[in-house]
């Protein structure tokens, strides 16, 4: 048969079916009503850590139309706790990496002492939202304040309070990996950078916070639940075990999803108690998340703190790093080592690092629970190099481009082995970019030289403009697996369904514009399915920037399949031989006679079983193929940001002037939606930078619970993001492409830094720490106004 | 509002007060809306100067020629307030009453003397914007009162004024920020000067010390500079996530030095024009 062609692929198509999403007419968990629904609120801990006296839920009860009110001591013989993580450990990564894994297992409701503020105590039913928080509020009870642990440093320290119960100590997972011999090169050099850096706490903040409805049908006792998560079939299986239900009986639907980044890629408490509570009332049951219960529940991000060790030579050629590192768990860490691990897998970056030694820690403090947003360990791990390299930079009195240049991997050692394990348990294998190349569409593109050239002049005049670099690698496309059912139905449609659940991404058009290269269809004649544990048996879910690489190469699959058997029914009606026919159109032909044609719905309607078969002998019914996409390891992006900021020094203010982004994702399907993405990541990363932070008091009460003092860049704080794709396509899938969801937000806190340090180097500032808050800004100028006074004397 | 006392929650443009309903911040039992109240929503030039219903959107004062024309430093601060859609709902009464110190308006009235017309039982009486605002979110309104107009005076054409102001992003409300006014007799000295701060204390303050340091002095760098430095021992910010004590009390300063530069030199400008 004939060879894809690209049509589609590669086309800045507009999205599909997203009037929807603009004009509010999208069906969001929220919008899921249903006769007889009833609605829940949850009583979550005002106390950072305490043990919980009597419950006295009488006054609850008593207001008109509370249905009732549980506890921990309600649910525990009837709801089987959490896993220590959702995490997955491939043998070889455990055999290779040996970590510790040791995590406490939450329970839906705390039992005997709460962990965090913000953790579900109780939970209410009531006839409406507003009785059940009423509800809430009339609810008493005891607490007895425990020590509080808030700082990860604080809760290593011998005799520390301990977080949970039965522990002896604050760590809950670790790992070190070591290549060459770290020791030994940092002995040898007497260049070093000794540094610590913090990448601070903040949260991926999704328009939609979470949301769960349940409904069992009452003849039938089939469980129907909907949730906004990354994770349908996750989620199923989570309420199948804890729940002791059958998982056909239970049927999770993840309908219209306003945004994830991360956090909606694990199972919570809600998602296991509301389908408990529909089955124990009859009645389908709702909750809704608002943003104050968000901030407090929902999982935070990043918070990582590392002492690094990086020696160089008198060319800033980097010899060898050592990085310690903490990671601040939060009360539970519900991904274990995602994160943490894949800091360690992304330090090196585009860079050679003959000597590299990593060890990770996570603690659990009295807080939030941590888990994967959006670049997942990345950013922490690239604002750690990329300061590194710009102190490198600054200590040999180089341009810091230039020292990038002199520790890039070159495009003629690709594939390149980084000698480490990534987390799928196979060697870290950069297979394909030019990352010097990248990094000249970058600096091209901001004008680096000009500005470079121009800085002393601006500087004289009083203007402290900066300019940041900032170079990422990002394995994408993780497995373990994807897959997807291709069907040609009786209208002559093809239909993809997958596992995946689109919350944002476009899934729908991508993966159209795929399928329809696939089959010479237009877009409009493929339709997309997911997000529903009904129309596949097995899913992972839409996160790791892997959707596009596992989906896409799944519909490859699954569609190899599927044209052979097509091809088959159709040369049996057509009475010509298989390799004579060619697909066109939604039609099967004989090449050079178009006239012998047969439609896909013909074919449709000919591949049934029963008296309208027209298949030929020995082939099974049906125009349905599934295929199951498992890749080895993962497919290298790669990206350098640049920043250009100008600084008011007087009052510690900073103006982006300009972003850009030179990109490789391998082959793109559709730029306008890889625009986007970059888009949305560089938005977020910006917030990370600049404006975001959740910041904790010393009783552990989150300081920044809503959105008054959690600030999101809004549209008046992004600049114009300039955005330049290269296309290095991936020799580990069918169709060559790479993931691209994260990126956007991996660069921006490193290069805004970068840009920072820059900006004020006539201070010599030490910019170690985000957010660039103007408070921060100042303080920096003030470090250099006490040393030079300290010199002076 | 004489029935329900302190039961009882004016609901003008809701800006404030229905994100706090929202989280459940203030539960009042009796929401009065004054949004079909007519007669509150105005802007007239009086002898006695700009009279402006308290119910006049923010948005409606921002674009009024009038404004523009005898008030206009009234016109620049509410350009900072939120965003537009916030101003299109948000009050002038609203904001002055909420009196969060980190509010353009209540800082504009107190550097104006404004006047605030408030109606009680049958009764109305005149309050000076300095003894309007008492405290963090408290004026001397009484439980049963509600502001019906407020009085700006009207400038001088040669005034010259600047609001300046630093927030985390566009939109938000200040850290801290400053509203000058000043104007020039035949010599070039600097005659009735006025400076007002705001999100740098528990209520929008005026800078007194600032202008008699500045009354019937040529204007010049050093001596903006100098005055400016006298905010260090009046001022004693709070502090929050935001931003510090110590960053609100040096942003005061700067903010200060140059809201009254940009305000000699429009003054200059329109003494030419």
């Amino acid at each position: 048969m004939a060879e894809t062609s690209s049509r589609f692929i590669g086309r800045s198509i507009k999205p599909y079916k997203s009037k929807r999403f603009v004009t509010g007419d999208g069906t969001y968990v929220s919008d899921v009503c249903l006769p007889n629904m009833l609605h829940a609120a949850l009583l979550r801990s005002m106390h950072a850590h305490a043990r919980i006296g009597a419950i006295d839920v009488k006054e609850a009860l008593a207001i008109d139309g509370v249905v009732g009110v549980w506890t921990g001591r309600d649910i525990e013989e009837r709801i089987s706790p959490f896993p220590e993580s959702f995490e997955i450990h491939p043998l070889p990564w455990l055999e290779g990496v040996k970590p510790v894994l040791q995590g406490p297992r939450p329970t839906a409701l705390a039992k005997g002492k709460v962990h965090y503020v913000g953790e579900a105590v109780a939970i209410v039913v009531a006839a409406d939202r507003h009785r059940a928080e009423d509800a809430v509020d009339a609810i008493g009870i005891e607490y007895e304040p425990l020590p509080v642990v808030v700082d990860p440093e604080e809760s290593l320290q011998p005799g520390a309070t301990l977080v949970h119960d039965g522990s002896n100590n604050n760590v809950v997972f670790s790992f070190s990996i070591e290549k060459g011999n770290v020791n030994r090169a940092l002995g040898a050099q007497p260049t070093m950078l000794r540094e610590r850096f913090r990448h601070h706490r903040y949260c991926a903040a999704p328009l939609e916070g979470r949301g769960v409805v349940a409904w069992v049908e009452p003849k039938t006792h089939m469980l129907t639940v909907w949730s906004s998560t990354q994770m349908p079939h996750l989620v199923r299986r989570q309420i199948a075990a804890q729940l002791d239900l059958a998982e056909e009986n239970v049927r999770v639907i993840a309908p219209d999803i306003g945004g994830g980044f991360g956090p909606k890629v694990f199972v919570y408490p809600e998602e296991i108690l509301i389908p408990f509570l529909a089955l124990q009332l009859g009645r389908p049951v709702k909750w809704i998340e608002d943003r104050s219960e968000h901030f407090i529940s929902t999982a935070h991000g990043r918070d990582q703190l590392h002492d690094i060790e990086c020696a160089f030579d008198q060319e800033g050629r980097i010899l060898a790093l050592r990085d310690r590192f903490l990671l601040d768990n939060g009360a539970y860490n519900p991904m274990g080592l995602t994160d943490a691990y894949n800091t360690a897998a992304h330090l090196q970056g585009p860079y050679k690092i003959p000597n590299l030694s990593v060890s990770g820690t996570c603690v659990s403090t009295n807080k939030v629970p941590n888990a994967p947003y959006r670049g997942a360990g990345r950013p922490e791990a690239v604002f750690v190099m990329e300061r590194c390299i710009d102190m490198i930079a600054t200590r040999l009195h180089l341009d810091p481009a230039e020292v990038r240049r002199r520790n890039f991997i070159q495009p003629q050692e690709m594939p390149y082995q980084a000698g480490i394990l990534y987390r799928d348990g196979q060697p870290v294998c950069y297979d394909s970019g030019d990352y010097p190349e990248t990094m000249n569409r970058a600096l091209q593109g901001a004008g680096y030289t000009e500005l470079r050239a121009r800085q002393p002049e601006l500087r004289r005049s009083g203007r402290y403009v900066g300019v940041g670099i900032a170079c990422y690698v990002e394995g994408t496309g993780v497995g373990s697996f994807e897959g997807a059912k291709v069907r040609i139905d009786a209208s002559g449609r093809v239909i993809i369904t997958t596992g995946a659940s689109s919350h944002g991404q476009g899934h729908e058009t991508v993966f159209a514009q795929i399928a329809a290269d696939l089959w010479g269809l237009t877009p409009e004649q493929v339709s997309v399915v997911e997000g529903d544990t009904a129309s596949i048996p097995f899913g992972c879910g839409t996160f790791a920037s892997r959707s596009t690489v596992t989906v896409g190469s799944a519909i490859h699959g699954a569609s190899a399949q599927l044209k052979d058997k097509l091809l088959q029914v159709a040369a049996h009606m057509l009475e010509a031989n298989p390799d004579d026919l060619e697909l066109a159109g939604g039609r099967v032909s004989v090449r050079g006679l178009p006239q012998r044609a047969v439609s896909f719905s013909e074919l449709a309607r000919a591949a049934v079983p029963g008296w309208a078969s027209k298949l030929p002998a020995g082939l099974a019914p049906g125009l349905e193929a599934t295929f199951y996409f498992e890749p080895r390891t993962v497919t290298w992006a790669n990206a350098v940001h640049v920043a250009v900021i100008e600084v008011d020094i007087e009052i510690g203010t900073i103006k982006l002037l300009d972003y850009v982004v030179a990109h490789d994702a391998g082959k793109l399907i559709n730029p306008l939606l890889a625009d986007g993405q970059v888009h949305g990541g560089v938005a977020q990363g910006i917030g990370a930078a600049l404006y975001e932070e959740l910041a904790y008091d010393e009783n552990g009460q989150l300081l920044s619970g809503s959105f008054v003092n959690y600030l999101l860049p809004g549209s008046m704080e992004v600049p114009k993001i300039k955005i330049f794709h290269l296309e290095s396509p991936s020799p580990l899938n069918p169709l060559g492409v790479k993931g691209l969801g994260e990126g956007g937000a991996i660069a921006p806190p490193a290069a805004i830094a970068n840009a920072l340090a820059d900006a004020l180097s006539p201070f010599a500032p030490r910019v170690n720490a985000i957010p660039l808050t103007p408070d921060l800004v100042l303080e920096l100028l003030a470090q250099k106004e006490v040393r030079s006074e300290a010199s002076a004397v | 509002m004489r029935r329900h006392g302190l039961d009882a929650k004016i609901l003008a443009g809701g800006q404030s007060l229905v994100p706090l309903l929202n989280l459940r911040l203030t539960k009042p039992k009796i929401l009065v809306d004054l949004n079909g109240v007519s007669g509150l929503d105005h802007i007239r030039e009086t002898s006695a100067g700009l009279r402006i219903g308290a119910m006049t959107r923010q948005s409606g004062v921002e674009r009024s020629a009038i404004v523009r024309e005898k008030c206009p430093v009234l016109a620049e601060a509410i350009r900072h307030i939120g965003h537009l859609a916030i101003r299109h709902r948000g009050t002038i009464g609203g904001s002055l009453v909420h009196a969060d110190p980190a509010a353009e308006l209540p800082a504009v009235a107190l550097a104006l003397d404004a006047k605030f017309e408030v109606l009680g039982d049958g009764m109305a009486r005149a309050v000076c914007a300095d003894e309007f605002f008492i405290d963090y979110l408290t004026t001397s309104l009484r439980p049963d009162e509600i502001l019906g107009e407020i009085i700006f005076p009207v400038l001088q054409p040669s005034s010259g004024y600047a609001v300046e102001e630093v927030a985390r992003r566009h939109g938000d409300f200040a850290v801290a920020g400053v509203v000058a006014v000043v104007d020039l007799d035949g010599e070039g000295k600097i005659i009735g000067p006025r400076v007002a701060l705001f999100g740098v204390a528990p209520t929008a303050v005026r800078a007194r010390a600032v202008e008699q340091a500045m009354i019937g002095q040529q204007p010049g760098n050093e001596l903006i500079r100098d005055a400016a430095a006298l905010l260090r021992d009046m001022l004693d910010p709070p502090g929050d996530i935001r931003a510090s004590s110590a960053y609100r009390k040096r942003a005061a300063a700067v903010l200060t030095v140059r809201a009254l530069t940009k305000a000699v030199q429009l003054c200059h400008t329109r003494r030419l024009s």
